[in-house]
């Protein structure tokens, strides 16, 4: 699938969610699920600082796929980033450095990818695409 | 246990003051529990912004004319009103400033231009907010000083040992928090005060986090210098207070040029006026000063003491709450202590919490509260703070016990 369809797919499955709790129950369950990241790549130069919450992400190029691996401190930013690692990971760094993310504000939870929110999210993003644009750049 | 004990205190009456209290948040009412970040504003005083700019605005200090007469008239009697509020023993020892950031910046610049000189040492405490520690930093890095840090104990309070170690013959200031912003210590000030000038050094009092709870007195006291800022006393944003004795701002040399703060201005040589204006350099926030005297007759007219007794209710009872959940633990347990539950569910992280919270239309804060330093100290990357202000109710904390159970629930 592409990142839209993927993205279209997360929308889908938030549509039988009602209300915040049971959407907020299942993004703490993908939190939880989350692959480990590789300890070796939590360094300090894959930290994205929030105030409120830390996020770390490592990516690689292999076979003109871009393969993602991320944490947070935060469950709920952690179960965000599991959603975000869906739509990103496996997908050529040229769709990524092209790619709108929208399926946040069609579910209900665009507040976690406020500026103001401070919780590493949308610089994750940003660096997401920087990744993108990097490795399209290489190829 | 848990009744209200204090007489004659309505606090349905009191809420009836504060216009946000009745908004929904994510259609839920709002339960405000940040105050120590910024504190709701009366209605009494949102009128008498709205009075002043539709009725009695210009500037000040410059025109004969009738507006701009009542405008200085109102905006010295704030001055008046801060003046007796803290006991200060003139009004020219009543500095307006933008808020507590700013008092201590034109200390950190002013007083230090004066005082401090290379292999000098400035005396701070481990829980000082972010505010009290940067511009100090910045003004020993300007005059070769040295910053010392007296340490906090496990339970977030002081040792008065501890700061007769490390006040010397070198130390030139003593600048510290009155309460702890992050951990509600109220710290020993009459004591440290007496040690610093014992030693000969000034002292400045951070009371951003006191003066809405404690009532105080600077001649009593015998404080140098206290700073705090207006919009956590129910005040309007952007205005803040600076009070230091007579003779001590007299010493110290301006902080910003400007209109307003000269008496004679040549290109050669400028001379400048006199306190408190010297310090007060261009157009100042004039309707949010005029506002922050009104905000401080209406905590006049409760009574600070009252307003202490029944927050210390609060405090007592959000802390018998909050003990009773399940690996819940309270950072900052000092017998002296101040309306601030310092609080972390098991592992949960504050920003998890924090977001369930506020679904619930709960406002807390979380995070390092500006005190980066604390949360080092106790290895945490942050916590969640719930700070009560009079017009809270005992039954909003027993919505925030029941909020905290179910983000354990979500969460743990
Ligand atoms: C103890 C303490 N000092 C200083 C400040 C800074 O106040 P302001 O941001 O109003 O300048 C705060 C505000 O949180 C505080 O709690």
């Amino acid at each position: 699938m592409n990142i839209n369809q993927i993205q279209d797919s997360i929308i889908e499955d938030f549509s039988m969610y009602e209300d915040w709790e049971d959407k907020y129950e299942y993004i703490i369950e993908l939190g939880k699920e989350l692959p480990e990241m590789n300890e070796q790549y939590k360094t300090e130069e894959n930290l994205i600082k929030g105030c409120q919450s830390r996020v770390w992400l490592h990516a690689e190029e292999e076979e003109g796929l871009v393969k993602f691996q991320a944490d947070s401190d935060a469950i709920i930013t952690k179960g965000i980033i599991g959603l975000l690692i869906k739509i990103f990971n496996n997908q050529s760094a040229k769709e990524i450095s092209n790619s709108d993310i929208y399926f946040l504000k069609e579910i209900g939870l665009q507040e976690h990818l406020s500026p103001t929110r401070a919780n590493g999210l949308v610089s994750m993003v940003k660096q997401i695409k920087n990744y993108g644009i990097a490795f399209n750049l290489k190829s | 246990m848990g009744t209200i004990v204090s007489t004659g205190w309505n606090v349905q009456a009191i809420r009836e003051d504060f216009p946000i209290l009745k908004t929904l948040v994510h259609n839920k009412p709002l339960i405000y529990f940040d105050n120590a970040a910024s504190t709701q504003k009366p209605k009494i005083v949102l009128d008498t912004e709205y009075h002043y700019y539709t009725t009695q605005y210009s500037n000040i200090h410059r025109g004969v004319h009738y507006l701009s007469q009542i405008g200085t008239d109102l905006y010295e009697k704030t001055r008046h009103t801060i003046k007796n509020f803290i006991g200060a023993a003139s009004e020219k020892e009543i500095i307006f400033t933008k808020g507590t950031t700013n008092s201590i910046n034109l200390l950190a610049y002013s007083w230090s231009s004066a005082f401090l000189k290379a292999g000098d040492e400035i005396l701070i405490t481990g829980m000082e907010h972010h505010s009290n520690i940067v511009p100090w930093q910045m003004a020993c890095q300007r005059h070769g000083a040295n910053l010392k840090v007296i340490p906090i104990q496990e339970d977030g309070s002081i040792n008065i040992e501890d700061v007769k170690k490390l006040i010397s013959g070198k130390t030139r200031l003593l600048a510290f928090t009155y309460v702890s912003n992050a951990l509600g210590t109220i710290n020993p000030v009459k004591d440290m005060i007496d040690l610093a000038h014992q030693a000969g050094a000034h002292v400045l009092l951070d009371a951003a986090q006191a003066i809405q709870h404690i009532p105080m007195n600077v001649q009593d006291l015998d404080c140098d210098f206290l700073a705090f800022s207006g919009h956590k006393i129910y005040g309007p944003t952007g205005t803040g207070i600076l009070y230091g004795k007579e003779k001590l701002l007299d010493a110290i040399p301006p902080f910003e040029g400007g209109g307003d703060m000269i008496k004679d201005v040549k290109f050669e040589h400028t001379s400048f006026n006199e306190l408190p204006f010297k310090f007060e350099a261009g157009t100042p926030n004039i309707a949010g000063i005029i506002a922050l005297g009104t905000a401080i007759e209406y905590v006049e007219n409760i009574g600070l003491d009252k307003i202490y007794a029944y927050e210390d209710e609060l405090l007592q009872y959000g802390t018998e709450q909050l003990s009773q959940i399940d690996s819940l633990k309270i950072y900052g347990q000092s017998k002296h202590k101040s309306s601030v539950l310092s609080f972390l569910l098991g592992k949960a992280h504050p920003y998890d919490v924090g977001v369930i919270l506020d679904h619930l239309g709960i406002a807390i804060r979380t995070g390092h509260h500006c005190t980066q330093p604390i949360m080092d100290h106790f290895c945490i990357p942050g916590t969640c703070r719930a700070s009560f202000a009079f017009y809270n109710t005992k039954e909003e904390i027993d919505a925030l016990v029941s909020g905290i159970r179910r983000a354990a629930k979500m969460l743990l």
